[in-house]
């Protein structure tokens, strides 16, 4: 159970903030957008942190979770929780189409072929305007309700967010120590040795795309309920480059990483609001000088600065425990 | 009884070729080296071999079924497995899970039933890491078993290499230069190794530059020059054979052996 240590330590924070701080705005408005943030940053750590397979696309299939949820409620009257699944559906049938040939591809040509179906998705919103309304978005999707508990405030919201988001933690913990997880981590380290301790890295690398495509409409509808509305601009190129940033951020193949990265992502344009126009620079150089001081991403690079500083205090300490720490 | 069956085998990249009509035959239980100079094939038919490389003419038979157009995790699901020339370490990984993914053959779960963790993965996971060891201590490196492997010297990495393979449970390991780049300690280590691992029941095809090895530790040796037999036989008949000395070692040659 060692490695859902992080897991607990996630629980107990989601958990604590309404407590802590009961009514705040950040908590429970700020926080929903970091938590849906942070559950397609893990699904895409999966498939980019893991799998080592890029992905500049990832926004296409939060996108067509929110509008398959956003127009089968509004303009056919589904249940959503129906609406979701039917979503999941559709996004699984999406991703296994063009997995096969847009995997084949390595490094920048698989990054360019995903930017460009995100922008294929992306116009097809804007375009299809008897359906998806066009630019102008749609609007009145009802709420979710869970056996007659209506999700109708910021605070039930909080609730139905985060557990979704500490479900897709344990899940991508539970996938990341198994033989599949393995099987993901080998054919980013070696595709070839990989393939000759016999996994079937083509069947490996479509199931990780469409799980990472599967969580990311998931998300994607639960945003369309919780806005009420969409629009094609949040599912734009620009939003799939922020998620990538997010996991490269918190630190690749760390699915707590992945989260934090999120939250950081979420969160410091709003706490820089305060300085007004110069809130973008600050934005990009906070960034920069992340990146600059801890290039495996903030977790990964702050867990070994830990580690080092640690083995720096034992060796200090007396030379007999050196071997053990080491 | 003959494990691995090569007949008529060609291989050329755009013109060039790389294997010509290679015939040999590999019996059970023995360490059959295939020597020749640098750009002779013998990576190509390494890679033959293992399903990287489709042969352009040929057939492999390994205990009678055809090897040729099946992939390389295929091939590795029939019992082959291999190591590299150039280290192919999964580096984002311990050394434990390294060798965990040599197990992937033997363990069966799928990435849904993992991803909820329904009751047969825990039992699953303690057998997988139970063949790792078992796998790391025929290598000698049950005290790396808590690193990373990016953490490691080459001449570790080469043996963990081999523990990686072994951990499938191969029938036919091929080993491309195992040795090369050792210094002389581990060197010796190797030689041990590799007759432990003939002894333990697994075939050794081997690739190999330092011929005070293959002298010493092969049963039968295959020697090519051009993608093409040259000469074949045990390690005496291939160190008296004139056409060896003269067109691969160059006259007067000694072996240190």
């Amino acid at each position: 159970m060692r490695y859902l240590r992080g897991f607990f330590i996630l629980t107990a924070i989601v958990v604590a903030m309404p407590f802590l701080f009961p009514d705040n705005y950040y908590v429970t408005v700020v926080a929903v957008a970091a938590g849906l943030n942070a559950i397609l940053a893990v699904s895409l750590n999966l498939l980019m942190g893991y799998a080592g397979q890029i992905s500049l696309g990832h926004a296409a299939f939060f996108g067509i979770g929110a509008y398959s949820s956003a127009i089968l409620t509004t303009r056919f009257g589904w249940n959503p929780w129906l609406a979701i699944v039917a979503g999941m559906a559709l996004t699984c049938s999406v991703a296994f189409l063009v997995a096969r040939p847009i995997l084949r591809l390595k490094g920048h040509y698989l990054a360019m072929a995903t930017l460009g179906l995100g922008i294929i998705v992306n116009i097809l919103l804007v375009q299809g305007e008897r359906w998806t309304g066009g630019p102008d978005g749609l609007g009145d999707i009802p709420t979710l309700s869970i056996f007659g508990w209506i999700v109708d405030s910021d605070l039930r919201w909080y609730i139905v967010i985060g557990s979704v988001l500490l479900l897709v933690v344990v899940l991508a913990q539970n996938i990341i120590n198994s033989r599949s997880g393995r099987a993901l981590r080998a054919l980013h380290g070696s595709e070839v040795a990989a393939e000759m301790m016999g996994i079937n890295t083509t069947a490996t690398k479509t199931a990780v795309f469409v799980l990472a495509a599967l969580i990311a409409s998931l998300a994607g509808s639960l945003f369309s309920h919780q806005q009420t509305f969409v629009s094609p601009e949040s599912f734009s190129f620009f939003f799939s480059i922020e998620l990538v940033t997010m996991v490269v951020l918190g630190g690749m193949a760390s699915t707590y990483g992945a989260v934090l990265g999120a939250v950081i992502l979420t969160f410091l344009p709003e706490l820089l609001v305060v300085f007004e126009e110069f809130e973008v620079m600050i934005f990009g150089a906070i960034l920069m000088l992340m990146m600059i001081f801890l290039p495996q991403g903030l977790l990964v690079g702050f867990n070994e600065q830990i580690r080092k500083w640690l083995l720096q205090r034992a060796r200090a300490s007396g030379g007999e425990q050196r071997r053990d720490i080491a | 009884m003959t494990l691995l069956e090569v007949e008529g085998l060609s291989k050329s990249f755009g013109g060039v070729t790389a294997i010509a009509d290679l015939c040999f035959k590999v019996p059970e239980q023995q360490v059959y080296s295939v020597i020749g100079p640098n750009g002779a094939g013998k990576t190509t038919l390494f890679n033959m071999l293992s399903g990287i490389y489709t042969p352009n003419e040929g057939s492999i038979k390994f205990q009678n079924r055809e090897l040729i157009g099946r992939l390389p995790h295929q091939v590795a699901s029939l019992g082959v497995s291999r190591t590299f020339q150039n280290l192919q370490m999964f580096f984002n990984m311990s050394v434990l899970d390294n060798v965990k993914v040599g197990c992937h053959l033997r363990t069966r779960s799928r990435i849904w039933s993992a991803a909820l963790r329904l009751p047969g993965i825990f039992r699953e996971e303690r057998q997988a890491e139970a063949w790792s060891r078992e796998a790391l201590e025929f290598c000698r490196l049950e005290e790396f078993i808590g690193q990373e492997a990016s953490a490691l010297p080459y001449g570790v990495l080469k043996r963990l290499e081999i523990a990686r393979a072994l951990a499938a449970k191969p029938s036919l390991l091929l080993m491309d230069e195992p040795a090369a780049g050792l210094n002389d300690t581990e060197t010796v280590e190797m030689r041990q190794l590799i007759r432990r691992i003939c002894a333990s029941g697994v075939t050794v095809l081997l690739v190999e530059h330092n011929m005070g090895l293959v002298m010493d530790v092969s049963d039968r040796i295959l020697v090519i020059d051009y993608g093409s037999r040259l000469a074949e036989g045990t390690p005496t008949e291939i160190q008296r054979n004139p056409k060896v000395i003269q067109a691969y070692l160059g006259g007067e040659v000694q072996y240190a052996v």
